[in-house]
């Protein structure tokens, strides 16, 4: 390299530092060859830019404003030995990393990537596969994670970790990122104004997401399927969450999405699907459930403990072995204007609002919330014709729980 | 036997009641389609249809059969003809024209409707095919109903009082015994009990589609394993052919010792 | 032609037949006589297998009725009570009895004998008891077996058709065939019995020819040596 060459190149490198920083380049035959050494090595801005190859590293400290970028997904072996990625610092991006092996502990939460009291991050197009925890953000703030693909094995709940976690964490935007095989796909905890936007979380141990103590957030058009509970919202307020697919979420325990001390939230046009129990509520009010498609659920509705104040309008409730399932005799939630796909009413006037009322809550489902086993007389004509007897004299079940104008065409 | 089966089947082909029934199940996919316009409700109106009306139909009509062809079959036993041929022939005929009328009433709507195409095809056989089991099991119920009743009045009431049993109070039976003994474990009470009725098998596989989700809600060990897996399916078609067989061979015992 | 050996017949605590033996050699018109109740359907239904015994054998032509349904190939029967499937023409029950027997017949011409055309294409149901009775004769005798077997064949007959069926028991009889007959028309019976079975509380009371039959109750004709047959049984 002659001396010209150099300037040039001396040139472009003080050009780049002025608008970007620098790009230190990191490959096994680099003169950087491990991350450490590059984020060591690395001045505020820079870029860190990691070759295709396999580097065998964990504690990866982050603590300046680095772009971590990936070429042709580069592979971090933490090789089980812990943590592998920290951030500690504001500013930091992390790309196109294929990170793999974090460690396994009962002590500690270790993370594939952990981003702590930091601001304006951005964690994009990793995939991380064998892990523990996924992506762990602590005490973050206006941060995004977007479109990244984190595959466990887990198998048990106790020795397992969470996909994507956030706790004391506010501002932040999950979007488009695929959870498969851990415990929790998306957990937040302590989380506020937090965005939760297509993602896809399905096949998770416990929940495809967890939700407590997070206020102000909104989750939409996510789908959550064959979670083994599917969906815990807990103890939260002001949640909005609109077109999710809640699906095959099948089990005892299991339900398209769990509500549990919910306050003064919208759960507008979500897909509940071939679920055990479409929406579990207990303790949850002033909840508007509108222009919902609750379809070939066990129970697309199961209502237990305290709920007040609750809409439910405009929802589609299609061949639910159950529609809805009450445990007292008080009812003090509204039906109104729902499409159920049980209803043998008719419509003189030809208003499109069926004349009779529809009751929903069938004494069959509350004999079989009493005695399990008696699910296998599901349908049967004695069934039916007990039912019937009820519905012309409700005995067992809430007097006014009924829609009042049911429809009868289904809601597109 | 294919010669007697082909003369019953053609003695019922232009009966008027195989028309009555094949006509009935051709309106009733029409309307329950057309009226409807959505293939899973009329699968599951179907079901109701199919697990009541079937079995019912089934008995009626092969008591009366029996009973009208009466002279048919002492024709017939004077005739080098084995016995055994006789009567299963005629079985076959009835039974055999029953599920066909339920099979084509049914099936010719919904191939108009355009069931091929849609996903609902699975459902919709499966309740073909257990409706044909229910007509071959209440047919050879009958059978032995009446082979064992001379009196008419008596045959018909016993089928019915049989139809009414299996169909209504088995379940309302089975429902106390569940409610009464809920502090036991009842999974296996409960399987074998609706193995013991055609009728709740029959439902029961019907609902392995249908309400497969509601199913899965169940906690009991041996339910999941029943209702997770192929096995409930093929333990219950297996145990819906035993039924079919059980009677047909006791039709075949009584019929080589009665007198005529 | 018929061996029966200690037949016995209960229906529920109704003895029928008790220890009855029968043999029936080949040739010839054998009348099968006796009071109501006397067992001679029952007989004749073990014969044909219709009836299942309780007790006993019966061989027809060397064949157990009790294993083998086969040798009701060699049996033609006329059934006492002609009751045919209704909604079937008479062409084709006719045409399926040929089809189930597959064996030679002379159906058209016993249908001229009978005149029967003008109710071919009839249901069995809309006709009357006569003319059922002729299709019963046509069904009987349009094939060609060793053994008849006769239930009150007389039974609504007019007296022109009457005269044809004596004609073809005759016919029959000259091709050395073995007919059973029973009827209730002693006239008839004593026009073509060769031998006569008398049945009593289901027993064999009697057999022999008709000369055997007047000799021995010193009657000169049969009506009055059927009565005296059965009044010896009452003061025995």
């Amino acid at each position: 390299m002659d001396s010209r060459s150099k300037l040039i190149l001396l040139l472009f490198f003080a050009w780049s530092y002025i608008s970007y920083g620098s790009t230190l380049e990191i490959c096994s035959s680099c003169a950087i060859s491990s991350l450490k050494q590059g984020v060591a090595l690395a001045k505020d801005y820079d870029t860190l830019l990691i070759r295709k190859g396999t580097y065998r590293e964990f504690d990866i400290v982050v603590d300046k404003p680095l772009s971590l970028l990936g070429d042709d997904y580069p592979i971090i072996d933490g090789e089980d030995q812990g943590e592998i990625i920290t951030i500690t610092s504001d500013n930091v991006t992390v790309d196109g990393l294929f990170i793999i092996n974090v460690g396994t502990s009962y002590t500690e939460d270790f993370a594939a990537i952990r981003v702590v009291k930091s601001k304006n991050f951005l964690i994009q197009n990793v995939v991380l596969e064998k892990l523990f925890f996924g992506i762990y953000l602590e005490k973050s703030t206006y941060g995004k994670v977007y479109h990244n693909k984190i595959i466990g094995d887990a198998v048990e709940e106790f020795n397992s970790g969470n996909g994507i976690q956030l706790w004391y964490c506010n501002n932040i935007e999950v979007e488009q990122n695929i959870v498969q095989h851990v415990r929790d796909g998306i957990y937040l905890e302590f989380s506020d104004e937090i965005t939760i936007k297509n993602n896809i979380s399905t096949n998770n141990i416990r929940y495809g997401l967890h939700f407590m103590f997070s206020n102000d957030d909104l989750y939409e058009g996510n789908t959550f399927e064959n979670n083994g509970a599917g969906v815990a919202v807990m103890f939260s307020k002001k949640i909005r969450m609109y077109k999710n697919t809640f699906k095959k979420n099948w089990g005892s325990a299991s339900f398209g999405m769990l509500l549990k001390e919910i306050n003064d939230s919208e759960i507008i046009g979500n897909i509940f699907e071939e679920n055990t129990v479409g929406i579990s509520i207990e303790g949850s009010n002033r909840i508007k459930y509108m222009e919902n498609d609750f379809v070939n659920n066990g129970w697309a509705l199961k209502v237990r403990g305290a709920c007040y104040g609750n809409v439910f309008s405009a929802n589609n409730f299609l061949y639910n072995s159950f529609d809805v399932s009450y445990n007292s005799k008080l009812n003090d939630n509204q039906f109104n204007g729902n499409f159920w796909s049980n209803y043998t009413g008719y419509d003189l006037d030809k208003n499109g609002v069926g004349d009779v009322p529809y009751r929903p809550v069938k004494l069959f489902s509350y004999i079989v919330n009493r005695t399990p086993e008696t699910i296998i007389l599901l349908r049967s004509l004695f069934m039916d014709i007990i039912d019937f007897s009820e519905k012309v004299s409700p005995v067992f079940t809430p007097d006014n729980l009924r829609d009042n104008s049911p429809l009868m065409k289904k809601l597109p | 036997m294919l010669k007697i089966l082909k003369y019953s089947f053609y003695d019922l082909m232009r009966s008027r009641w195989s028309y009555v029934y094949f006509i009935f199940y051709l309106l009733l996919g029409f309307v329950l389609l057309f009226l409807n316009n959505d293939v899973s409700k009329a699968v599951i109106t179907l079901m109701n249809i199919i697990i009541v009306l079937v079995p019912l139909i089934a008995t009626i009509f092969g008591v009366m059969y029996y009973y009208n062809s009466k002279e048919f079959t002492e024709l017939l036993l004077a005739q080098p003809v084995k016995r055994t041929s006789i009567f299963l022939g005629q079985y076959l005929g009835v039974s055999g024209s029953l599920a066909m009328s339920l099979v084509l009433g049914l099936g010719i709507p919904f191939m108009l409707y355009g069931l091929l195409r849609s996903n609902a095809i699975w459902d919709f056989s499966l309740l073909l095919v257990t409706g044909a089991f229910l007509t071959f099991i209440f047919t050879a119920l009958a059978f032995n109903i009446a082979l064992s009743n001379e009196n008419k009045i008596k045959g018909f009431g016993y089928a019915v009082l049989l139809w009414l049993f299996l169909a209504v109070v088995y379940d309302g039976l089975f429902l106390i015994s569940l409610i009464v003994f809920e502090e036991y474990p009842l999974d296996n009470f409960s399987l074998i009990a609706t193995m013991l009725n055609p009728i709740d098998l029959s439902r029961t596989l019907i609902l392995l589609k249908l309400d497969i989700s509601a199913l899965l809600g169940y906690t009991g060990a041996i339910f999941k394993k029943f209702f997770g897996t192929q096995m409930g399916f093929l333990v219950s078609m297996a145990i819906l052919v035993v039924w079919t067989l059980l009677p047909i061979f006791r039709i075949v015992h009584k019929a080589k010792r009665k007198d005529f | 032609m018929i061996q029966v050996n200690n037949l016995h017949k209960k229906f529920g605590k109704n003895l029928v037949l008790d220890n009855l033996d029968l043999n029936i050699d080949g040739g010839g018109i054998f009348a099968i006589l006796g009071p109501n109740g006397s067992g001679k359907t029952t007989l004749i239904k073990s014969v044909l297998g219709m009836v299942v015994m309780d007790k006993g054998q019966i061989a027809v032509m060397g064949n157990s009725v009790k294993t083998n349904w086969k040798y009701r190939k060699e049996i033609n029967y006329l059934p006492q009570i002609a009751n045919f499937p209704g909604n079937l023409r008479v062409r084709e029950l006719i045409k399926m009895i040929q089809d189930l027997r597959q064996k030679p017949n002379q159906a058209e011409t016993l249908i001229n004998l009978f005149k029967l055309e003008p109710f071919m294409d009839k249901r069995l149901a809309t006709l009357s008891g006569g003319t059922k009775q002729k299709v019963n004769i046509v069904l009987a005798f349009m094939f060609d077996s060793p053994l008849l077997i006769l239930d009150e064949p007389t039974t609504g007959l007019d007296p022109s058709a009457l005269i044809s069926l004596k004609e073809l028991i005759q016919k029959e009889k000259a091709q050395g065939k073995t007919i059973l007959v029973t009827s209730h028309i002693l006239r008839f019976v004593e026009e073509v019995a060769d031998e006569i079975v008398y049945l009593l509380e289901g027993k064999i009371y009697f057999k022999g020819t008709m000369d055997q039959l007047k000799t021995r109750t010193n009657q000169t004709d049969i009506e009055h040596a059927i009565a005296a047959i059965a009044t010896e049984q009452e003061h025995a």
